[in-house]
């Protein structure tokens, strides 16, 4: 663990939003794609250090101790159940994780979901009581009703825009997302002081949590 | 499930190869010496109990558990932690021992680890356990002690993060009286560290102002001996300021042991509540993701072993220990020495290696190749030995020094 302190960010589609809040919380992070390729970037001023990770290896730089703290959306803290401190809601990147359907669906003999969550989705429908088959896919989830694959699919909302297009209709809604702060179990003790003034001064941008 | 191919091993068990083993070791011998020191004795329980007894009693969570059937069809766990197979043996073997007693040990753990395959499901504790003393001067005994044990087993920038887990119970006894499910809820958030979760569900809970703020407050009460003073002011119930009060003392003796730098206070720091009754603290290592110790009092657990007594203990993670703690490769060990003999004078040369073992050093002993014409050059093989040459006349070995009990001949040195 070095003296400075280290962020992973996740790339895509979070990373503007993040960036832009740490901005106004005061550090001066650099949109994406402005240092090219470099996966690491020194912001030698505050004294920290940004590293570029895809989003959902987040939570794992951080439960490893690789970086100190990171920022990640709660659907990948929930999908990867690593061992961290959830510290603060971002309030950004705000959708949702929802069970998708053809109108009509009907519940068949042999239910199979279609998702990126493959964790997430059996738990839900654990819960629910339900026997499905959860089929684990990569990307472009609503073709998985479309041509057959599956008669559901478990799949974040943001605007609903895709699921329009593609005649799908959200049955139900699992949890609300949005980005966390969340830093690891060693680094939030013995750099408290740093994660705390980080924390004070996200909160400043964010509104106190308490009134939120 | 394929046939394991035959270098293959079960997940999460491992090898340890000499450097490895000298290192643990190493930190073993020191570790057990400090707790010695402070007149801890060593004691071994069996890799196996009953999954009734011990297995029921130990912190360790159920699915975590290694369990078998014996050959009498009766369930046992592998050990998952030492602290309940040792309230066991006080209970029993050393029922009527005078307390306090003061044990310590030294053994591998099980725990069966499903979703991460490159964690270690077999690992080493070291630790100790203090039975019989309720005083805060036993919890500080046993934090001070916890630092002497790291800084004995080589590690170099640590800090100790100590709590109370009778403040949570009573600052949430007196925000939601007789609320059990929503107490629950709260300390199921603190416990898997959700702190959003933890002022999202309090904000649900429509608490007044004054004790909401008192709440998420809470969750910034880290730092040194101030923080009781401002937990105080959090919570006027009885149980939550009597903790606090406990908590303050430790400290207080803490200072006069002179390691209080090391430690932090933290009542967000909360342990197993169903195993915890009093301090908990957990250590943490500059270069290291993960906690290296952790540890407190447990004055419920010997009662399910039928001697309701106090108890308070830590155990140290071992193997992450190893990963950090330098030194083994620093201390080098002596390089062999080699006697080589022919069978002429294979008796002197073997007296020769058992007189050098019994002065303390390491010696191999070897046959000198009798089958071959040496060129008169043993001085050049020698050479070779002792730069550790892989040639067709050295074993690659490398030795520090050689000593040739060899027949006039061809192999004169």
């Amino acid at each position: 663990m070095s003296e400075r302190l280290r962020v992973a960010m996740p790339k895509g589609r979070i990373y503007n939003k993040a960036a832009e809040l740490l901005r106004a919380a005061g550090l001066p992070v650099p949109p994406e794609g402005e240092e090219g390729r470099k996966l690491v970037i020194p912001i030698p001023e505050a004294n920290m250090e940004f590293i570029l990770a895809k989003p959902v290896d987040v939570p794992t730089y951080v439960e490893y101790g690789a970086v100190d703290i990171g920022i990640v959306g709660k659907d990948v803290l929930l999908e990867e159940g690593r061992d961290v401190y959830e510290l603060l809601d971002l309030g950004i990147a705000r959708c949702r994780m929802s069970v998708i359907g053809l109108p009509g669906w009907q519940p068949g003999i042999q239910q199979r979901v279609a998702t990126k969550y493959p964790n997430v989705a059996s738990q839900y429908f654990r819960e629910q009581g339900q026997q499905v088959e959860v089929i684990k896919l990569n990307g472009s989830i609503e073709l998985a009703p479309l041509i057959g694959l599956a008669d559901r699919i478990v799949d974040m909302v943001e605007t609903g825009q895709t699921l329009r297009e593609n005649g799908l209709v959200e049955q139900a809604r699992i949890f609300d997302i949005t980005s966390r702060l969340v830093a690891n179990r060693v680094s939030y003790r013995m750099k408290n002081k740093e994660i705390q003034t980080l924390c004070d001064a996200l909160y400043q941008v964010i509104g106190a949590p308490a009134a939120k | 499930m394929s046939k394991p191919k035959n270098f293959e091993k079960p997940a999460g068990v491992r090898d340890y190869l000499p450097l490895a083993v000298s290192r643990l070791r190493r930190i073993e011998r020191q570790v057990l010496d400090c707790m010695g020191r402070w007149g801890y004795q060593q004691i071994m329980t069996p890799t196996l109990e009953y999954y009734d007894t011990v297995g029921v009693a130990s912190s360790t969570s159920d699915q975590k558990l290694y369990k078998l059937l014996n050959n009498r069809g009766q369930a046992l766990v592998l050990r998952s932690e030492m602290t309940a197979p040792v309230a066991r043996v006080v209970s029993s073997l050393l029922k009527d021992e005078p307390l306090p007693l003061r044990l310590s040990y030294h053994a591998n753990v099980f725990r069966a680890i499903s979703e991460e395959a490159g964690r270690d499901a077999e690992f080493f504790q070291t630790g100790v356990e203090l039975v019989g003393e309720a005083s805060p001067e036993a919890d500080a005994e046993v934090v001070a002690l916890a630092i002497a044990s790291l800084q004995a087993a080589g590690v170099k920038s640590f800090k100790i993060a100590m709590g109370h887990v009778g403040f949570l119970n009573g600052l949430l006894q007196e925000a939601l009286p007789d609320r059990r499910e929503e107490q629950e809820e709260l300390k199921g958030y603190l416990l898997g560290r959700d702190h959003v979760g933890f002022r999202d569900a309090l904000q649900k809970m429509a608490l007044p102002l004054e004790q909401m703020e008192g709440m998420t407050g809470l969750l910034r009460l880290r730092g040194g001996k101030e923080i009781c003073s401002q937990g105080m002011e959090l919570s006027r119930h009885e149980l939550a300021q009597s903790s606090l009060h406990h908590l303050c003392k430790v400290w207080e003796v803490l200072e006069d042991y002179g390691v209080s730098e090391h430690v932090l206070i933290d009542l967000t720091m909360i342990g197993d509540f169903t195993y915890y009754t009093g301090m908990t603290f957990e250590g943490y290592a500059a270069d290291l993701g993960f906690p290296v110790c952790s540890g407190g009092r447990y004055d419920n657990l010997l009662k399910a072993f039928g001697r309701p007594v106090p108890a308070t203990g830590f155990s140290l993670k071992t193997n992450r220990i190893l990963d950090i703690a330098g030194g083994a490769e620093k201390e080098q060990t002596a390089l062999p020495v080699l006697v080589q003999y022919d069978s002429a004078r294979r008796k002197e040369g073997l007296a020769e290696a058992l007189r050098l073992r019994a002065a303390g050093h390491t010696v191999i002993t070897r046959l000198v190749d009798e089958s071959v014409q040496w060129d008169g050059d043993l001085q050049a093989v020698n050479e070779d030995l002792l730069q550790g040459n892989t040639s067709g006349r050295s074993d690659g070995v490398k030795y520090g020094e050689i000593y040739s009990f060899v027949s006039s001949g061809s192999l004169q040195g």
